[in-house]
């Protein structure tokens, strides 16, 4: 196949990913508009949660299901399973047409981020249910996507040698992977933000009414969901950092440089550390720490865009000026 | 936390030592450890780039001198940073190692006995045993056991019990990454007073010796014994460049190798290497970097009288990446002094607003643009001088002129002939021994090793207790979760130990039949 297909085979799965991702989003957002005030998968799955046992999971699963919310959920979640592979097909062509790992500049690294956060989200939702988060992680890959194919696209060619390593294949990678968790963890933090106010206002045991807070899990649940996806995701920044930093010694001779690629990499690592910390402090562990999440997660951005663009630094790979 | 200070010294200590080590003032030190690196990355910085931090200066005469003054240019040493990062590690050792000391009689202690009402505890079973209390209570335990379990047995009488625990792996992973987190800092201690780093520029052909007069640049820690560096020496044979000639990205850097023959002391026989980015030479402990290259255009001098005064290939800097290079050549010993300005470009083109520029990184097209200057190079004024700039203060312009390789111009006053023979390239090179950088990286795995532990590891109980009632014997089961980040999987990690029991138990043929839950006696 000529190089020239290639491409177009990449761009063409990259926009159906998004047209689907689109479609999904519309199903997800039904899914809120048509919900029971509180919506069964919500229920089942606190039921499951509070059970413990994998016997009530079965149970919950074959219970007829007629609620149109959840019916859209499902219908949101197989478009984005749909998307994924979709997208997962662009990456993997652009990689071939460059002949190389595709995250060789800003467009190449912002699909493969994409990527990242469906990822991240079907695999925990493999685990937990979230369909009810699908709308709040389908809008920023939407975003993403949409800004990756506008300002960002590059066409493809081959690395500068200074990106010619496999350590950097890793570090990226590790840093994609984060990038989904960083996002879907903040996601669900704001939504803990959210339904915490709700419930205070309310005397306890009873539930929200809000059209969002009705139909997200509780806040106490948000939490834990954060903190999983964050426990998984700090070690593995850990290493994407410290893997950027053996790339670095190969390359330039120091293995830390204060560069401000390196210098925001390292403050969203401090910041997630806080988030940890205050976990286990007292009078920390509930907003305080989304707060952090949600924190880290804009250092984070700062890193992936602000310092591309703005700073001079070693790093200025991003390849969107020429 | 909230408890005000106490009066008498020794009592103010405690308390301000108690406060340093709480967690809550580790939070604090690390949300400014976050805000104080910050300015480094927004500032220019004189560990990165001293010309850039000048001009800033100069641009903001007000608050460049106020924010120099403060540390802004030398964020990551300045005073405020260092305190920063000393207090969270005072604070991190405060922390720590006392609880070292507690982890350490924490695993030899044994776990606690049965509390007394097990069926408080959410997941709970009984069961009704067949055999004895002694073959039960040691069935048990030999399953926990088995499954790496810290297991002690109670007294035998009724109730007899079984007390296990399990997941002290999850406190020492956590020692294990604050203590890794201090090697890491020491680590780059050692790295800053032991380890040394210059920049050199070869040309093809020309060779280097490892001495401190042979670099452009050289910058080592307190404890380097400069003067006796490693005796290695190396020669580049051979430099290549390649850069994009497609469209897309056209001009951007594709591949260099610099070919080297190296010998690691002078007696040594001479051995060959590859050096790319990404691939540098290792020679006795120092790495061999290859960071930069350009062009070293080939002049040849004469003066009125025909006499040679100059013939040397001369580094350009390039500035662009394009390579535009530019550089200087001094003679001091023609009559009059002369120096050249000179402009490489090594595809070149002429446009009205940029002037003189080079449109492609490899030499297409080379040109030479030269501007020839005679009078004092105020080389004996005593004050160094770069030999990348001309002082041209009491110089006086001969002329301007462009060149082709091979081509000669005469200079307009007679004073000489300059005559462009060719290029050469050159590769800049960093050299660096850094001899913390392995126990930082071993301390960094460490720290991501004892991070996952602590992380991931979930430190439980289980008790087994053994009842006789009725004339039946029943055992009851419970655990607790004592720390666990997953709170949400607790349950079912708490049901599969327990069913481990379980399934032990009745492996033994020792179940009868699954007691209905009821009130402890
Ligand atoms: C300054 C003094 C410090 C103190 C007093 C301290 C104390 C603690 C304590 C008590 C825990 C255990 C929390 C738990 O059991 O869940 C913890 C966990 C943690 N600390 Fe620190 N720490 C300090 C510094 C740091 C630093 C500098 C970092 C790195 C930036 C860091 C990163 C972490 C992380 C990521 C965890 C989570 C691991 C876990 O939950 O077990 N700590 N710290």
């Amino acid at each position: 196949m000529n190089p020239e297909s290639l491409a177009q085979l990449s761009n063409m799965a990259i926009y159906s990913s998004m047209l689907t991702l689109a479609m999904a989003m519309v199903a997800f957002a039904a899914s809120f508009a048509n919900g029971q005030r509180r919506s069964a998968l919500v229920v089942a799955q606190e039921s499951t949660m509070s059970a413990g046992g994998t016997a009530v999971l079965t149970k919950q699963k074959s219970k007829p299901t007629e609620e149109p919310g959840r019916r859209a959920a499902n219908i949101g979640l197989s478009l984005t399973w749909l998307a994924f592979i979709l997208l997962l097909a662009g990456v993997v062509l652009r990689g071939i047409w460059a002949g190389r790992a595709p995250w060789g500049n800003m467009y190449e690294f912002s699909i493969t981020a994409a990527l990242g956060i469906l990822g991240v989200y079907l695999f925990m939702n493999l685990r937990v249910d979230l369909r009810w988060l699908g709308l709040f992680i389908v809008i920023p890959v939407l975003l993403t996507l949409g800004m990756a194919v506008t300002v960002l696209y590059t066409e493809a060619a081959q690395l500068v040698p200074a990106l010619k390593s496999y350590w950097l294949v890793i570090h990226v990678l590790a840093a994609i992977i984060c990038s989904g968790a960083f996002t879907l963890a903040a996601a669900t933090a704001g939504l803990s933000l959210i339904r915490d106010r709700a419930e205070r206002k309310l005397p306890p045991g009873t539930s929200p009414t809000g059209p969002l807070s009705s139909r997200i899990p509780d806040a106490e649940r948000l939490r834990t969901i954060t903190n999983r996806v964050l426990a998984f995701a700090f070690p593995l920044w850990t290493f994407a950092v410290v893997a950027g930093a053996i790339w670095a010694e190969n390359a330039w001779g120091r293995y830390w440089g204060w560069d401000p690629k390196e210098t925001w990499a390292f403050i969203t690592w401090v910041v997630y550390a806080a988030y940890l910390h205050a976990r286990s402090t007292a009078g920390w562990r509930k907003n305080k720490a989304s707060w952090i999440a949600l924190a880290g997660w804009v250092v984070f951005l700062i890193n992936y865009f602000g310092v591309n663009f703005l700073a001079s630094s070693l790093h200025s790979y991003a390849g969107v000026s020429s | 936390m909230s408890a005000l200070p106490p009066i008498s010294n020794s009592g103010l200590l405690r308390w301000a030592w108690r406060q340093l080590t709480s967690m809550k003032t580790a939070l604090i030190l690390l949300f400014l450890l976050a805000l104080a690196s910050i300015p480094g990355s927004l500032l220019p910085q004189r560990g990165i780039d001293p010309i850039k931090v000048r001009a800033y200066i100069t641009e903001n005469p007000t608050w460049g001198p106020i924010l120099d003054r403060l540390g802004f240019f030398d964020g990551y040493s300045s005073p405020w940073f260092s305190a920063v990062y000393l207090l969270l590690f005072v604070s991190l050792i405060g922390c720590v190692l006392p609880r070292v000391g507690v982890h350490y009689r924490a695993m030899r202690s044994a776990p606690p006995r049965a509390p007394r009402m097990l069926q408080r505890m959410a997941g709970t079973r009984s069961l009704e045993v067949t055999g004895s209390t002694d073959e039960v209570l040691l069935t048990a335990q030999a399953s926990l056991r088995a499954a790496r379990w810290r297991v002690v047995t109670g007294p035998q009488e009724d109730p007899s019990w079984v007390a296990a625990e399990k997941g002290y792996l999850r406190e020492t992973g956590n020692l294990i990454f604050h203590l890794s987190l201090l090697v890491v800092l020491v680590s780059i201690a050692v790295g800053g007073l032991f380890g040394w780093k210059g920049n050199v520029i070869v040309r093809e052909g020309s060779g280097f010796s490892n001495t401190l007069t042979q670099y452009d640049a050289w910058g080592g820690g307190r404890f380097v014994n400069a003067e006796n560096l490693a005796p290695f020496s190396f020669t580049l044979d051979k430099f290549t460049a390649d850069f994009e000639r497609g469209t897309v990205q056209r001009g951007a850097p594709r591949a260099f190798e610099a070919e080297v023959s190296f010998r690691p002391d002078p007696s040594a026989a001479v051995q060959h290497a590859l050096i790319e980015v990404n691939e540098p030479l290792v020679i006795d402990g120092a790495k061999v970097f290859l960071v930069g290259h350009g062009y070293a255009p080939r002049i040849k001098v004469t003066d009125k009288t025909g006499a040679v005064v100059f013939d040397d290939a001369v580094p350009f800097l390039p500035q662009d990446g394009n390579f535009t290079s530019t550089g200087v050549v001094k003679i001091p010993d023609s009559t009059p002094a002369l120096g050249i300005q000179g402009l490489f470009l090594p595809t070149a083109a002429l446009d009205a607003v940029r002037g003189p520029h080079s449109i492609f990184p490899s030499p297409d097209d080379p040109a030479l643009f030269m501007s020839a200057w005679k009078g004092d190079l105020g080389l004996d004024s005593g004050t160094p001088q770069s030999v990348y700039r001309l002082v041209t203060d009491k110089m006086e312009q001969i002329g301007l002129e462009q060149l082709k390789p091979g081509e000669s111009w005469t200079l307009p006053d007679g004073s000489g002939t300059v005559r462009f023979e060719g290029y050469e390239r050159w590769a800049s090179f960093q050299i660096a021994a850094d001899p913390g950088k392995e126990f930082a990286l071993f301390a960094a795995a460490a720290a991501i090793l004892g991070l996952m532990m602590s992380l991931f590891i979930r430190r439980r109980r289980v008790w087994v207790k053994v009842l006789e009632r009725d004339g039946v014997t029943v055992v009851q089961l419970a655990g607790i979760m004592r720390t666990s980040t997953f709170e949400d999987d607790d349950i079912g990690v708490l049901a599969e130990d327990l069913d481990l029991v379980e399934h032990a138990l009745a492996a033994a043929g020792l179940v009868r039949a699954e007691a209905p839950p009821e009130e402890e006696s």
